[in-house]
């Protein structure tokens, strides 16, 4: 049982319209899980399946190991996409109220408010309104309510969206830390540059299905192309015939990327048969290396890949 | 975990915390009754000035029934002709002159008499002096024909029937009165309440979601206690706004008569002196004792309970409807095409209420609609001070409840799935397939 959440075969319809076909997924204990997928995928929909706030119409969702009941609720911490607060209710009211409909008690919720106000540096944010605060200051507040009573489980829809890059990093080493404390993560967003980051596995929804998961790692390792970016320093007579030796035996692209020198700069698709050691030691006989590197695919690459694909 | 308590509880408190509610709470009373002593006081002034009026009777027969009142003096004028009188009204600034022109016959006086002014003259100045006329000149007809007045004024009775049901209730037209204030009281009382604080309930409902926290606190509470909270919160708000009224407007009243003295006493307009007069009469102080012989008679618990419980049930079927249509808009603007199927229903009730009610209280329409649950808590309100059997209250109400149920049922499918929506106004063809969802 090292799996805190699982979803079994999970379908969702609207009317006509399936949001959600036959989806299973796994999140790890303890990990950083990336639910992506484009816009209408129906990443919200099984979110929401999640949170109770939808039920499903066929498949279980378990969460440590037992399917869904209300009690669940004050072990899932979430911050939706679409989110707000009451905008005439003080700062300090509210966090109390939301806290207490996930069950803590006042006390208990007034000392742990205390704590993260003043971690984040807003204790004297208490007695305002949301109204008066901007933006990034809401979130922050929308932030601590989400991860107040200490859920196993915390869920992120987007969590960086209206936060400058400053308060940006401040909240992804938080989610770091309470990574580090023993929740796991669940971790929805387009910004692929913040799942490289931060998750250590994947799934993919597209069109109502799930097209892929697994471990980013080994996700990674599966789309990789066996392609290797080179540069080269070889003389200048010597270069065309130097090109022409490599293209005759490895199928080459012309690359590009910053370099000190002005290099021959090539990506080298290997066979599969062939090993990074017999492509170096081919070129190193032919002239001087000075970059060779592995071509691994980012998220991104992964991400626009495979929904292009299906 | 029931969260019920602390939706209520922070329902009830951001609703009576809020500005406009304070404002309003205690503005409005004050309002009211400085637009009711503004008009009372005006009303005063207008009636207290002091007016003269001018009399010429050239048939010198009827002079004598215009006695001078604290506010209007009559001035009788003789021996001068039409025109000089008119000039010498107009000079003086006097209020009008009547003129009773010169007629053989008592019978042709009437065509003989006009009122000169120089603004026309108010209604009540005029009816009062024709009603002084008319019983002059029928007395002076009756004389005539050689009736005596006396033995008339001797003849005259005052009938008032007796009504006792064959189980042998009493009851009498100031009975029936009573009932109908009351019942036309609790009535409104309940139509107000649901316009009002539905309107609010609805507020609430888009507020929440306009301002996106709504998927916040449905991950932690289930769409029915969420509603729930709301209808019951708002609902103690209001009837705290309601107590306040009450309790302001009593103050206030009696305190402003005290300071203005705008006391009823003291307003003297034409009509009052009238019924001053006839408030002397034994049958009058008699009348005043069967008001509070009625008021006891009344089936007064029957009336507080039926009250309660139809107020009740009527006022949450509608707010759950409120809280659906909130839920299924994403601002007030949208609310209009599901507003008027509400109101229809609410103000057909009241409608049939005065209308129906009043004429037949047991007939076919009063019965049917006092039936109907969308109409009932109206209807049977107003019914019930006429004596409404217990079996016909108590199906009813369970007709009440059972339609409440099912619209908590219906308000909840389309809460559930309307709150998160945005973006789009839906059609009764979308509400329709929400209920399936």
């Amino acid at each position: 049982m090292n799996d805190l959440l699982v979803a079994n075969s999970v379908s969702k319809s609207f009317g006509d319209f399936k949001a959600l076909n036959n989806v299973s997924i796994s999140v790890p204990k303890g990990s950083i899980f990336g639910l992506l997928g484009p816009n209408g995928a129906g990443k919200t929909t099984l979110i929401r399946i999640i949170n109770q706030i939808t039920m499903p119409d066929e498949g279980k969702v378990l969460l440590d190991g037992s399917p869904l009941k209300p009690s669940h609720i004050s072990d899932i911490g979430y911050l939706p996409e679409e989110r707000g607060l009451y905008k005439s209710m003080k700062v300090g009211e509210q966090a109390l109220y939301l806290a207490q409909l996930k069950g803590l008690s006042k006390q208990e919720a007034k000392e742990r408010l205390k704590y993260w106000f003043d971690k984040l540096d807003i204790g004297d944010w208490w007695n305002k309104k949301i109204q008066e605060l901007s933006k990034g200051q809401a979130q922050k507040i929308q932030f601590i309510v989400t991860v107040l009573h200490r859920p196993k489980l915390l869920i992120f829809d987007e969590p960086f969206s209206g936060f400058d890059p400053i308060n940006a990093s401040l909240i992804k080493d938080e989610i770091l830390q309470l990574r580090d404390e023993g929740a796991t993560v669940i971790f929805s967003t387009h910004r692929m540059e913040s799942v490289e980051e931060l998750c250590d596995h994947i799934a993919l929804i597209h069109k109502s299905n799930k097209v892929l998961d697994g471990k980013l790692t080994d996700i990674k390792r599966q789309y990789k192309t066996n392609t290797f970016e080179v540069g080269m320093q070889p003389q200048r007579e010597n270069a065309q015939a130097i090109l022409k030796a490599i293209s005759e035996k490895f199928e080459v692209k012309p690359a590009t990327f910053k370099n000190l020198n002005d290099d021959l700069k090539l990506n080298i698709k290997l066979a599969a048969n062939e090993t990074s050691n017999d492509l170096l030691s081919f070129l190193t006989s032919k002239a001087e290396v000075h970059h060779f590197v592995e071509v691994i695919p980012s998220a991104n690459d992964i991400f626009i890949q495979t929904v292009k694909n299906n | 975990m029931n969260h019920l308590p602390l939706i209520i509880k922070r329902e009830y408190l951001t609703k009576v915390k809020n500005k406009s509610f304070i404002v309003m709470t205690f503005l409005s009373p004050m309002i009211m009754i400085a637009l009711i002593a503004v008009v009372a006081y005006l009303s005063q002034i207008n009636n207290n000035k002091a007016r003269t009026i001018s009399i010429l009777d050239e048939t010198g027969l009827v002079s004598d029934v215009f006695k001078n009142t604290e506010n209007t003096t009559y001035s009788i004028l003789s021996n001068i002709s039409l025109d000089e009188a008119k000039k010498q009204v107009k000079v003086k600034e006097e209020y009008g002159l009547l003129y009773i022109g010169k007629s053989s016959d008592t019978a042709q006086i009437t065509n003989a008499i006009k009122f000169y002014s120089e603004d026309s003259p108010s209604l009540t100045i005029i009816s009062s002096l024709e009603n002084k006329l008319e019983k002059k000149l029928s007395d002076l007809k009756l004389q005539q024909d050689g009736v005596d007045i006396e033995k008339i004024a001797a003849s005259k009775t005052r009938i008032d029937i007796a009504q006792e049901s064959f189980t042998g209730e009493k009851t009498s037209k100031v009975d029936n009165i009573l009932k109908l204030a009351f019942g036309g009281a609790a009535g409104y009382l309940l139509f107000m309440f649901i316009i009002i604080y539905g309107n609010m309930i609805m507020r609430s409902v888009i507020e929440e979601k306009t301002s996106r926290i709504i998927e916040v606190i449905i991950s932690s509470v289930k769409p029915i206690q969420l509603m729930m909270g709301k209808i019951i919160g708002t609902s103690l708000a209001g009837i705290t706004q309601f107590v306040i009224w009450m309790i302001l407007g009593g103050i206030m009243v009696f305190v402003l008569s005290a300071i203005f003295g705008i006391d009823m006493a003291q307003m003297q307009t034409p009509q009052q002196e009238m019924m001053q007069q006839a408030m002397q009469s034994p049958e009058l102080q008699n009348e005043m004792q069967n008001v509070m012989v009625a008021f006891f008679k009344l089936p007064i618990l029957n009336l507080v309970i039926a009250f309660m419980f139809f107020f009740i049930g009527g006022y949450l079927l509608y707010s759950s409807l409120y809280a659906a249509i909130g839920a299924a808009v994403d601002n007030e603007t949208d609310t209009q095409q599901f507003m008027l199927p509400i109101l229809m229903p609410l103000i057909l009730a009241v409608y049939v209420g005065v209308f129906t009610v009043i004429e037949d209280p047991h007939g076919t329409i009063s019965t049917i609609f006092s039936f109907i649950p969308f109409t009932s808590p109206v209807v049977m309100l107003m019914r019930i001070p006429f004596g409404v059997p217990i079996w016909q209250q108590v199906v009813s109400l369970l007709l009440l409840i059972g339609t409440f149920m099912f619209a908590v049922w219906f308000a909840a499918k389309i809460y559930r799935v309307g709150i998160l929506m945005y973006g789009k106004k839906p059609s009764y063809k979308e509400l329709y397939k929400w209920l399936k969802y």
